[in-house]
């Protein structure tokens, strides 16, 4: 009953969403000028129950996963009876229908959040807007239902499930995919907010103030769903490695390079009424890169961790999607971005310059990216079959951040519309000595690569640079947006930090020992004290215990695991680790390799000793918790500008009323 | 002449900042289109690599069947070595150090990233396995498996 329940639920909030297509656009088509069409008032109900419907067909398929309803295919074919409940809960997003299940949700949910609370912009304008979320919808509904459903039920319940991908049991499923929906769909709000302003000609500030909190707040879960992603595959995969440029992984960074840029330019909107139409390109260009992403994951056509079905069908299903709505978003914008003014001007030494400037970079970046991920797929059709990876990416995409880096560090410095070096030559010349101090002291001290020593040095130009727009301000009067800005560009430059250290120092050992064997890497001495078999709720593992000590050292026990798991059968190894402040030990355990002269069974060790490993994730949180605080900033300001615009009009109207007083005063009745 | 002269100025840097935006993206896609072709990881089945082998330390990939019975393991415990197959008789000798991959046995598909030595073994730095019943490696996808080991197991009948 409750599957059903959901399924139906799925279809009426498909049917709403023709409602507030169809109700959007006709209120947009036929409004009198400055005047509300009959038809207005359907769209935002529409939107607002659609959410709520879409929440009950979720909580439907959660339910079926957290009772294992066998009945349900989707429950019989990713789930098992013996899973630990919070696995069972986490692994109704472990599979295709279910993820985008949740897609479709968060989608519904943003798309409700904005028709509910959003009463600034002009009604035409926001009429516009919720017709064109409700069309993205509809065709992901259709998606859902057509070729995906996930309520679908056995003509005979299976005996037992199947079981979920022991990689996906994890707690990091139960964080990062969620995180990573509601920013990559978070976006379709300022996909649908920029084609509204542009099909009603509203490109304004005011327009940019609306969009803003959307899209920050879309930026921060993506770059915490990225983050915990990261983490997340350095400490299961085992490999030891936190970025692959994997084509799944490479799919969440190019709608984040693109939503970057794109909160960046909404700010230059909102303060300085300039960059109109690319403000607008990026907003169609970071939903489109969301959902190039969603086809590049579900379509099938990448084999990964990520890819959970392969089927044709899905995939053409969503390309055409793609097309329609990339196709129809660039269609709008080719007719309508002749009709938007140009905004202000600003020289090139401004911040609005070197916001552009770095928009470009972002562009680039993204542009590398993106090819770099299709280039398979485009060899493939000639029948070459290549893969793309890090002697890519790494110096392509640096051509390209190291610049971006350095205009990084002036731009919070310098003032808008015009600006000269000379008023800043002070900060610019300390910038420049910190640059060069610290890539000689690096150069002569440790012999490491270009990438990685210039990494090292920029993140200590950037930490300086991200603290200096606080110089000579009282604290305590600085705006929350600045803190903001201070504290996620500090996060980069502690991010960059993590990346060019772990890059440069890390100390690998691999080697096979017996128990009561040392074996040495960097200063930590490693000790295998013995080796266990263990069991857990459906798997058994054979447990090594290291005794791991730095230097002299009081000694700490790690135990790395490689598990077996029997539904399906898999194996994992999982590894341990050791965090101190200055980096992390990584454990992992492999084979029994026999036996060595004495007679002691032999095992197989990699520990890794990863310098400073954790600021890049301690990074990713400060630059999430920045944009946090830029969000709550901006919307705390815009609620109390509204309100003194309301107690200024309650006061003007109050003074008319007095003095239209005497006259209005009604006639003693007699 | 002011207020005729701003408007224009507006568009004009519209302009400029169109073509500069462009020229850096087209500057992008150069770069990758230059880029791709030289770092990009080629794909080579055993039969390939021994016909046509790619130059001494070019990084590249190999894909196909671990041969039977010549996966041994080396003194230090973290190295093995093993000869892969893939649809004809040739055999790629492989040199892999580190921990194998979980579902790493003769006879499974295995695709190695590395490069070939001087002493023509090819130098593995990473081995992709199928991780579990279902996952292939993509590359892997073409290959009959069980017939490919078939045939190494037919043709190799009586030798080491």
């Amino acid at each position: 009953m409750i599957p059903e329940i959901g399924l139906a639920a799925l279809w009426l909030a498909a049917a709403l969403s023709v409602l507030q297509l169809v109700a959007g656009a006709l209120s947009v088509k036929e409004a009198p000028a400055g005047g509300a069409s009959p038809f207005a008032f359907y769209a935002r109900p529409a939107a607002v129950v659609q959410a709520l419907l879409a929440t009950v067909a979720f909580a439907a398929l959660l339910y079926a996963f957290a009772v294992t309803d066998l009945s349900v295919k989707l429950v019989a074919t990713n789930s098992h009876s013996a899973k630990p409940l919070l696995y069972k809960l986490t692994g109704t997003w472990g599979n295709h229908e279910g993820s985008m299940l949740l897609w479709v949700a968060v989608l519904a949910l943003s798309g409700g959040l904005l028709a509910g609370l959003e009463r600034r912009l002009p009604e035409r304008t926001m009429q516009a807007a919720l017709a064109v979320q409700g069309f993205v919808a509809l065709g992901f509904y259709a998606f859902l239902i057509a070729s995906s459903n996930p309520f679908e039920r056995l003509p005979i319940p299976a005996a037992e499930g199947i079981g979920l991908n022991p990689l996906l049991q994890d707690i990091g499923l139960a964080l990062h995919p969620p995180t990573l929906y509601v920013g990559y769909v978070g976006l379709s709000v300022a996909f649908s907010l920029a084609m509204g302003a542009l099909i009603t000609r509203q490109v304004t500030p005011e327009f940019a103030r609306v969009m803003r909190p959307w899209v920050l707040g879309a930026w921060v879960f993506l770059t915490l769903g990225i983050t915990a992603g990261s983490y997340w595959a350095y400490y299961e995969l085992g490999w030891g490695g936190w970025w692959f440029w994997d084509p799944v992984e490479n799919s969440s960074l190019m709608p984040w390079l693109a939503a970057t840029a794109l909160m960046h330019s909404v700010s230059v909107l909102a303060a300085r009424d300039a960059l109109r139409t690319w403000t607008i390109m990026l907003g169609v260009l970071a939903f489109s890169m969301s959902m190039l992403g969603t086809f590049l994951v579900r379509s099938g056509v990448l084999t990964s961790v990520h890819a959970f079905a392969v089927d044709p069908e899905r995939g053409t299903f969503i390309l055409v999607l793609l097309l329609i709505y990339i196709g129809g978003a660039l269609g709008i914008f080719a007719m309508r971005a002749s009709a938007v003014a140009e905004g202000k001007t600003f020289a090139f030494t401004s911040r609005e310059g070197a916001l552009v400037f770095n928009n470009v970079m972002l562009t680039a970046i993204l542009a590398i990216v993106l090819l770099g991920t299709l280039y398979p797929l485009l060899t493939e059709a000639f029948d070459v079959r290549v893969s793309v990876g890090p002697p890519y990416f790494n110096p392509a995409s640096a051509m390209f951040a190291i610049p971006m880096f350095l205009v990084m560090a002036v731009g919070p410095l310098l003032r808008w519309k015009q600006d000269t070096a000379g008023r800043i030559n002070r900060e610019l010349a300390a910038l420049v000595a910190i640059l060069v101090v610290a890539a000689v002291l690096i150069a002569l001290l440790a012999e490491i690569s270009v990438l990685a020593l210039l990494g090292l040095a920029l993140a200590a130009v950037l930490a300086i640079a991200a603290l200096l727009p606080l110089r000579g301000r009282k604290l305590a009067r600085v705006p929350t947006a600045t803190w903001g800005m201070v504290c996620a560009h500090f996060g980069v430059a502690v991010a960059l930090f993590g990346m060019a250290s772990e890059s440069a120092f890390t100390e690998e050992k691999l080697a096979a020992v017996s128990a009561g064997e040392t074996t040495q890497v960097g200063d930590w001495n490693v000790t295998l004290s013995s080796v266990d078999a263990v069991a857990g709720p459906n798997w058994t593992a054979m447990e090594a215990r290291l005794s791991v000590a730095r230097g002299e050292g009081a000694p700490t026990v790690l135990n790395p695991q490689s598990r077996n798991f029997w539904s399906p059968v898999q194996a994992t190894s999982e590894s341990a680790l050791l965090t101190q402040w200055d980096g992390q030990l990584y454990a992992t355990i492999g084979q029994s390799v026999g036996v060595d002269d004495d007679g002691n069974e032999r095992w197989q060790l990699r520990i890794w000793w990863k310098p400073f490993v954790t600021f890049i994730w301690y990074g990713g949180l400060l630059v999430g918790f920045g944009g946090l605080l830029a969000m709550v900033g901006r919307i705390r300001d815009d609620l109390r500008r509204r309100k003194g615009v309301q107690r200024r009009e309650e006061e003007q109207a109050d003074i008319e009323e007095l003095n239209a007083g005497p006259r209005t005063l009604p006639e003693p009745a007699e | 002449m002011s207020q005729t002269n701003a408007p224009m100025k507006a568009k004009h840097q519209r302009m400029v900042l169109v073509v500069l935006a462009v020229l850096a993206i087209v500057g992008a896609g150069f770069l990758a289109a230059w880029a791709l072709p030289n770092q990009a990881n080629f794909f080579y089945l055993p039969e390939q690599m021994v016909e046509d082998p790619p130059e001494v330390g070019r990084a590249v990939r190999l894909g196909g069947m671990v041969a039977p019975e010549t996966l041994t393991q080396l003194d230090d415990g973290v190295t093995v070595e093993f000869k892969v197959s893939g649809n004809t008789a040739d055999l790629v000798q492989v040199r892999y150090t580190g921990i194998l991959p979980d579902l790493f046995v003769e006879g499974s598909g295995v695709v190695a990233e590395g490069s070939l030595s001087e002493d023509g073994v090819f130098v593995a730095t990473n081995l992709l396995a199928k991780h579990d019943e279902n996952y292939v490696p993509r590359e892997l996808e073409g290959l009959e498996q069980h017939q490919a080991a078939d045939v190494v197991a037919d043709t190799t009948v009586g030798l080491d």
